[in-house]
């Protein structure tokens, strides 16, 4: 059985905490770097985490895309929507595809 | 554009046509498997990107309400009420194949039977704020967990699809011409190498007949004699 971690500000992560994931309050992106790779060598299936702690991470973020778990899921914080996590989504387009076909690319 | 040297025998010659009929139906089931899977991938994608659209949305709700409870509580009651969270999610994973790239499965199974028992707090010291926070969360934990599923797997099929497609380049811009060139090289040394036999065999019965008949020498005298 494979556990689910929210990671992020604490504002931002309690909520999902009701829920029945483990948040781990972190901001500090090296501290959130090694938090990471433990939770990734741990039983975890998904890890969800905020834009502006993933916005700062973007070299782990790329390390876990292409394994199989835990699956990185950018969500928005408090402190507002960046538009990181549709940045990721873009990004797996613009690989396959060659070209940004499906967000009406500016690249 | 063959840069390697190839030995012209015919035996080379038959292994580079075995490499060639090799090479193109690689070459065709490649590309059958580089088209489904952008089929399928596109497909995904689309999903994807309406999820997040709905759960960022989702989620700035939440975390608006969420706001307001932290203003109208204090920090203390706010971290007792969600210090012992009741419910607990846990997820089976299993992998669906699609074109060979295996995709995760997640199944959801919380601890307590109703999935809607969220609430790990009296309400007595809390705001409604917190509640509603909390229910919308748990609103879109379906959308969210499968927003999880389908991103993981568009990332490892877009991965694929890199993959496949370099793959399919390779063997239609380089093995197969490159192939092409080495059988079409070997084809015309060995032509080249059967003329020149052909020809000296062809010398040399003429030679041989020479020395048996004297062509020649007859010839010579015959237009001496009407040369008479």
């Amino acid at each position: 059985m494979h556990k689910i971690a929210v990671m992020g500000d604490r504002d931002s992560i309690y909520g999902f905490a009701a829920l029945g994931m483990e948040p781990f309050p972190i901001t500090d992106p090296t501290e959130a770097a090694k938090k990471l790779h433990q939770i990734a060598e741990e039983n975890y299936a998904v890890v969800y985490m905020t834009e502006a702690l993933g916005s700062n991470l973007q070299k782990e973020l790329d390390r876990y895309r292409e394994s199989d778990l835990p699956a990185i899921i950018l969500i928005p914080g408090t402190s507002g929507n960046t538009g990181a996590g549709m940045e990721q989504v873009k990004k797996s387009v613009v690989q396959a595809v060659g070209s940004d076909i499906i967000f009406g690319g500016d690249n | 554009m063959a840069s390697t040297y190839v030995i012209p025998t015919r035996m080379e010659l038959t292994r580079l046509k075995r490499k060639l009929v090799t090479a193109r139906r690689g070459h065709k089931l490649l590309k059958d498997k580089r088209d489904e899977l952008m089929r399928q991938f596109l497909a995904l994608v689309r999903e994807n990107r309406a999820l997040r659209e709905r759960v960022e949305e989702a989620i700035k709700a939440a975390n608006k309400n969420f706001v307001l409870a932290r203003a109208t509580m204090s920090d203390e009651v706010l971290t007792t009420a969600l210090m012992a969270p009741k419910q607990e999610i846990r997820l089976e994973t299993t992998t669906r194949n699609i074109m060979s790239v295996d995709i995760p499965v997640f199944k959801v199974e919380t601890r307590t039977a109703d999935p809607n028992d969220i609430y790990c707090y009296g309400y007595a010291f809390t705001s409604t704020d917190l509640d509603y926070a909390v229910k919308s969360l748990a609103d879109i934990l379906p959308d969210l967990l499968r927003l999880a599923e389908v991103e993981k797997s568009c990332q490892l099929m877009a991965d694929e699809i890199e993959e496949t497609r370099r793959r399919v380049n390779a063997l239609e811009h380089v093995t197969i011409p490159d192939t092409e060139e080495m059988i079409h090289s070997i084809t015309m040394k060995l032509d080249e190498a059967e003329r020149s036999s052909q020809i000296r065999l062809m010398k040399v019965k003429d030679m041989m007949l020479e020395k048996e008949h004297h062509y020649k020498e007859k010839l010579v005298e015959r237009a001496a004699e009407k040369g008479a």
